[in-house]
């Protein structure tokens, strides 16, 4: 009853439908911590929450939140002058909550919050190197995506600091990162890339090995760092979107979606339902295309070529449809704030059901051949197995948590337009291994074909577009979307005149990448290369 | 081993086949790239790709070029492992400030003659990225360009076309 009645307290509750119910004791039980929150209106980052808090119970918080089941889900920080704004992102049972607070920009310290949730570990450095934020109590004070381009103290993402930097002509290689050591007569060590040997992203990965049996792994990242989140300041929205598009270019469409998505709730700009529809069918045609890859990719890196080249076919007839019906093989820059820049045509949606149907029939025959396999599931059952509960405790996103027990997606758990209108199927299977990611993808693949059925039979007519209308300076929008990868949260902050002060986007590879260290051990270093497809995490989207 | 069999049976034979005097540009680009590297490279060229800072949209295309519409492998362009065995860099992304001295020890790894194509628009002007803090923008920031193949990303048949003008050019 006491929990009831602080929750009335607090301002007007947003949502009404049920949600954000284990609100009210979640802050009831902060204060009996002794912890000083507070709930602020803020209607522009809704569906998400926002509560205040006091810097000195930052760790306070997370360890309230870690107790009451609340998912970390990401933090990230803004130069506001006088102070920063640190804002984390939790999320419980599809209700996000964005826990907030300030620091002074002369001294910006505030407890960590890692050793309650370890997912924390690599966003806190991250926005340590590029603000200065001095996060106490943490075991780890390594840097992790400063390398040698900038100086130790220099702060990229603080307003003061150029965007040219003064970086030396040539920028040393990062050669004395202090990497985990492991002694004694057997073990070896084994430095890889960044260059790799195949058609892939650099990083760095330092394995320890014994014999075959990988020890330790470490990854090292922050190779491709583009400074993106600084080069989006002072954009207009259109442009942010193109740079969005641009943050991994396997999620193009994903990541255009959340940017546009927090740029239209601060505007407050509803987009036409046919645009909904048409950013959905292209984020399935996405889901669908990579999955494809990925599958034929694993197979490829365990020697069955006949599924990679199986799968690569399919994927080629997918990327030239796209071309041919919307413009672009990978469908950049279809999504545009206001709604989508390309329509479809009446007879490309009829060709796009038989398109559907085909792959349904094909897949169900390959599948059937992998499911079938031997030799091909000897290579992939028990590799590479990730438990639920380092899934949970890392906060595993997408597949990688589906075929570990977390059975979360926001298009069913906290369904945006158009997911509000359909049903999700979300398949999830507990074994964690790389034959359940292999097999999670290929329901996920069945599901997108009969959403994307779905989407074209019901498409809405009208228009595709509205005009944009920049918001007021500070307006703050948050986008939240299911990328083919898992949850993506994009955060935007608007200036003067419409130009973007603050844009992070949040990668779903931020949180999967740390399973990698963890889902190899004990398997032997030449299986490797098929549990890391098996994850297949962006670098770019990763390194920002 | 039935099922395999069967589906390799049925999907038969997809790759665009090289036949001269067609109008078809993936047939035409491709007998003429086999020509010039017959002539040029005694009938092998081979590729090593480096991502020095892309966001992997062009990997995704240079990926293509391997599927079995493509199939550029039977034009005589091999991808390879080592920049060692490479005659061709072929990169992509803005060179990121940190892969800056990697993209260098890749250049100096790789025995002469050697040409450098620069992929994708961020290769060649720096696209999206620009020159910052971060990014040292276009390739030729970074390494002496011999062509460039523009595209966010370019498609698989801008690749070939690419190449081939390169090997022209030589």
């Amino acid at each position: 009853m006491k929990n009831a009645l602080n929750a009335n307290a607090l301002p007007q509750p947003i949502h009404t439908d049920g949600r954000f119910r284990w609100l009210g004791e979640f802050l009831d039980e902060l204060q009996k911590r002794g912890a000083t929150v507070e709930e602020r209106p803020a209607v522009t980052l809704a569906p998400a929450r926002l509560v205040h808090a006091a810097r000195e119970d930052w760790g306070r918080c997370a360890q309230t939140a870690s107790l009451n089941g609340c998912r970390w889900a990401g933090v990230w920080a803004e130069d506001r002058g006088d102070t920063l704004l640190l804002t984390a992102c939790l999320e419980k049972r599809g209700d996000y909550l964005l826990l907030r607070t300030s620091l002074p920009a002369e001294a910006p310290e505030v407890p960590s919050q890692t050793s309650y949730y370890p997912a924390a570990d690599r966003p806190e450095r991250h926005t340590r190197d590029l603000f200065g934020v001095h996060f106490t109590g943490r075991i780890d004070t390594r840097r992790w995506l400063r390398h040698q381009a900038w100086r130790e103290e220099q702060y990229p993402l603080q307003k003061s600091f150029p965007v040219m930097g003064t970086p030396p002509a040539e920028t040393a290689p990062d050669v004395d990162y202090p990497f985990l050591h492991a002694h004694g007569k057997s073990v070896y060590e084994i430095p890889v890339g960044p260059v790799h040997a195949g058609i892939i992203e650099p990083g760095h990965f330092r394995f320890q090995a014994v014999g075959e049996t990988v020890l330790n792994l470490e990854e090292r990242l922050g190779y491709v760092h583009k400074g993106i989140e600084k080069i989006a300041e002072g954009r207009t929205a259109d442009g942010l979107a193109r740079l969005a598009g641009r943050v991994s270019g396997d999620t193009t469409v994903a990541h255009a979606w959340a940017a546009c998505m927090a740029m239209e709730r601060a505007a407050g700009v509803e987009i036409p339902s046919r645009a909904l529809a048409l950013r959905a069918l292209f984020a399935e045609r996405e889901r669908i295309v990579n999955h494809l890859w990925d599958i034929g990719g694993v197979c490829n890196d365990v020697a069955f070529t006949f599924a990679y080249q199986q799968f690569g076919r399919l994927r080629e007839l997918w990327l030239r449809n796209n071309g041919r019906w919307f413009g672009h093989r990978l469908l950049m820059d279809c999504v545009v704030p206001g709604g989508v820049a390309t329509d479809i045509a009446a007879e490309a949606a009829s060709e796009m059901l038989k398109e559907a149907g085909a792959l349904r029939g094909e897949l169900e025959e390959l599948f059937g051949i992998l499911e079938n396999n031997g030799s091909l599931q000897d290579r992939l059952v028990t590799a590479g197995a990730l438990t639920p509960q380092v899934a949970l405790a890392l906060g595993c996103l997408g597949y990688v948590g589906r075929a570990s027990g977390i059975a979360y997606d926001l298009r069913r758990d906290a369904p945006y337009a158009p997911y509000d209108k359909l049903t999700v199927s979300v398949p999830c299977l507990v074994q964690g291994d790389v034959a359940a990611r292999v097999k999670v993808r290929v329901e996920e693949i069945r599901v997108a074909i009969d959403l994307l059925e779905r989407l074209l039979i019901d498409l809405p007519q009208g228009a595709i577009r509205v005009p944009w209308t920049a918001p007021a300076p500070g307006a703050e929008g948050l986008g939240l979307v299911e990328g083919w990868r898992g949850e993506i949260l994009s955060f935007v902050r608007f200036a003067e005149s419409g130009r973007i002060d603050r844009y992070y986007p949040r990668d779903p590879s931020v949180m999967n990448w740390p399973a990698l260290e963890k889902l190899i051990l004990n398997n032997i270093v030449p299986d490797f290369p098929v549990c890391n497809k098996s994850i297949n995490g962006s670098y770019s989207g990763h390194d920002l | 081993m039935q099922g395999i069999l069967t589906k390799i049976v049925k999907v038969g034979l997809i790759t665009e086949r090289v036949k001269p005097y067609t109008d078809d540009e993936l047939e035409h680009t491709g007998t003429a790239l086999k020509a010039h590297i017959d002539r040029r490279f005694a009938g092998s060229l081979t590729i090593r790709q480096l991502d020095a800072g892309s966001c992997n949209g062009c990997e995704l295309e240079i990926h293509a070029l391997n599927n079995a519409f493509y199939d550029i492998e039977r034009f005589g362009v091999h991808f390879v492992a080592s920049p060692r065995h490479a005659d061709v860099l072929l990169v992509t992304g803005p060179v990121s400030r940190h892969m800056q001295v990697a993209a260098l020890r890749v250049y100096t790894a790789t025995p002469d003659p050697k040409w450098v194509v620069a992929v994708g628009t961020c290769a060649a002007d720096g696209g999206e990225f620009g020159v910052s803090y971060a990014s040292c923008g276009a390739v030729s920031n970074v390494l002496p360009v011999d062509a460039v193949i523009p595209g966010c990303p370019p498609t698989p048949l801008a690749l070939l076309k690419g190449l081939l003008t390169l090997i022209r050019r030589r």
